[in-house]
């Protein structure tokens, strides 16, 4: 099976699983059944996952989980995404003190490590929502993907077709969305889909953190928060949502491997 | 008459770290509403910068000097505002480049391509532009263009695509076409296909070109005049027919003895000594001085454009009157 074709299915799997997780969880995710009897219990027919120190479902949490993980990880991406390839596009394009001023600020994004300004974001931010968080993680991703965009336009730019369309007379916005475009949408593809699993990673740190997802949502880092000082007693609450996590990175990373090869004329 | 572009002292630089690349020199020339003039000369003699100059399509580092003048129909193109300037291509002056390989969009289909160009310079509708796109490939001898009107340009033959390039350019109906090399990558046989195609679209739509080429039997074929380029500068211009009879400057003359003919002997044809000098350390005087057998010390100055007879001006010492004291 080809790379893309595993990515893709891998992927698609996992969202199916998202979307279905209230036909599939067998469990409301913030159910408390039994506080007391349930109490970190281990895996068996009714649990297979095990249960939580509120004797919560781990496997109905790690897949409303999922929901939440996926859908910021998507979000986050799309945000950062169009962002970075409208700076990139701009920049690259445009050329001269435009790039050259839109690209010290990526210089300044990039050498900030993301986690810190999330971190001091959010230390500055009372109750933090999904959206916010969402908004964050897009706001601070982008400037990698400008970068990419920014080199790829560069070449875009240099092409004959768009020196023959110039001098026809077609706008600069249509030469930009119709001929420079196209020719930048393979690398964006394989960057968003590698930026997903980077995403669902850092809000995983996140919530881990305790200053991501708020409780009692569940997402795959505050679930191996939950069963962090339990590792030794109750390994299963943290290595459920952990092996989701890697699961999820791969599917991704072999998706946006697989696009790659797939859009790459020089594999072919 | 007069005439439909004007070119005046036009003077293009490129800041290169080896120095100021003078590539285009104060190049002046006229050209008349239907007329076909062919800029000729070797690479590096600045044909294609010159052309790129008219639509302002230099980039930098590449400068056009301000005190160049490009007047299009009354209107100095060099100061243009860029929204009016964008009117102007593709409606006004069109152009088309050497390479019809890669200077089609390889992910858009010929139809939406040719297209573009009526969007980009009429309000019209879906339905308008289609059957604009389609009346222009059966003009430029696509055959099937109902369906050709579909294809990607890689479905394409190189003849094929110079016609769509061709379409693209004058789908609007512009006064003035400039066609860089338009046969260069071409077989002989397409290349004459092409401009016949090209002489006959430009006597039906009335239209004036500017056809920039190497090959001085395709300028002899098509053009109404010539201007010969060197070093950045028209050495010599003249009715096609007078220069190929009396042509005036030494370069010129050295051009054509180089061009092979078949009424001609068949040893090797003897060629101009040298190369042309990189445009950031012209000769002075003269440029052509150091390749020419005839020059002797007055080439150290720059000559004047002299008149040689009706039409035909050269930038030659030869060509001036005994005693003439310039």
């Amino acid at each position: 099976m080809t790379r893309i074709r595993l990515g893709s299915l891998a992927v698609a799997a996992l969202l199916l699983l998202a979307i279905l997780a209230p036909v599939i969880a067998p469990y409301a995710p913030t159910a408390q059944p039994d506080l007391i009897g349930l109490r970190n219990a281990a895996p068996s027919w009714a649990h297979p996952f095990g249960t939580d120190m509120f004797s919560r479902d781990v496997l109905s949490r790690v897949l409303y989980g999922a929901r939440v993980s996926l859908l910021i990880g998507v979000l986050a991406v799309a945000i950062s995404v169009t962002v970075g390839t409208a700076v990139g596009l701009a920049a690259g394009y445009a050329g001269g003190a435009v790039d050259a001023g839109l690209m010290r600020v990526v210089d300044a994004g990039l050498a900030i490590p993301k986690i810190f300004v999330v971190l001091v974001v959010l230390a500055l931010w009372e109750g933090i929502t999904v959206p916010v968080l969402v908004g964050i993680l897009g706001f601070t991703g982008w400037f990698g993907v400008s970068r990419i965009v920014r080199a790829e336009t560069q070449s875009a730019r240099g092409r004959e077709y768009v020196a023959a369309a110039r001098a026809i007379g077609i706008p600069t916005h249509r030469i930009l969305v119709r001929h420079v475009l196209p020719n930048v949408a393979a690398p964006i593809l394989v960057v968003a889909s590698l930026g997903i699993g980077q995403v669902i990673l850092l809000e995983a740190g996140l919530s881990y953190l305790g200053v991501g997802v708020p409780q009692p949502m569940p997402s795959w880092g505050n679930i191996i928060a939950d069963g962090q000082h339990l590792f030794a007693s109750a390994p299963w609450i943290s290595t459920a949502p952990g092996l989701a996590i890697v699961a999820t990175v791969m599917a991704f990373s072999v998706l946006a491997d697989g696009m790659r090869a797939a859009l790459d004329p020089r594999d072919r | 008459m007069t005439p439909l572009l004007r070119v005046q002292d036009l003077t293009t630089t490129f800041d290169t770290p080896a120095g100021t690349a003078r590539a285009v020199d104060g190049v002046s020339f006229s050209l008349d509403p239907g007329e076909t003039l062919a800029l000729v000369g070797e690479s590096g003699s600045g044909k294609t910068v010159t052309a790129l100059s008219i639509l302002r399509l230099i980039e930098p580092p590449g400068r056009i000097h301000p005190d160049s003048r490009v007047e299009f129909d009354g209107r100095d193109l060099l100061t243009l505002s860029p929204r009016d300037l964008r009117r102007v291509r593709g409606a006004g002056i069109a152009m088309i480049f050497q390479e019809p390989m890669t200077s089609l969009n390889p992910v858009l289909t010929v139809g939406t391509q040719i297209g573009e160009t009526v969007e980009a310079h009429e309000s019209v509708t879906r339905a308008e532009v289609r059957d604009r796109t389609v009346e222009m490939l059966r003009l430029v001898g696509i055959p099937d263009p109902t369906r050709r009107w579909r294809s990607y340009p890689h479905e394409l033959s190189g003849g094929m695509r110079q016609r769509v390039m061709i379409a693209m350019a004058l789908v609007c109906r512009p006064r003035v076409l400039i066609a860089d090399e338009p046969t260069t990558a071409l077989d002989v046989t397409i290349q004459a296909q092409i401009l016949d195609l090209l002489r006959d679209l430009a006597q039906r739509l009335d239209m004036a070109m500017v056809l920039i080429t190497h090959d001085l039997g395709v300028a002899a074929e098509i053009a109404d005049r010539v201007a010969v380029m060197y070093g950045g500068r028209i050495v010599e211009q003249a009715p096609t027919a007078r220069l190929y009879a009396h042509p005036a400057h030494p370069y010129t003359e050295g051009l054509l003895q180089a061009a092979p003919r078949l009424d001609g002997p068949a040893y090797p044809t003897p060629a101009i000594p040298g190369a042309v000098p990189p445009a950031t350390a012209w000769p002075d005087g003269c440029r052509f001085h150091p390749r020419c057998t005839h020059a002797w010390e007055r080439c150290h100055t720059e000559p004047p454009l002299i008149d040689v007879a009706a039409g035909q001006t050269a930038r030659c010492w030869l060509r001036a009157a005994p005693g003439d004291p310039s």
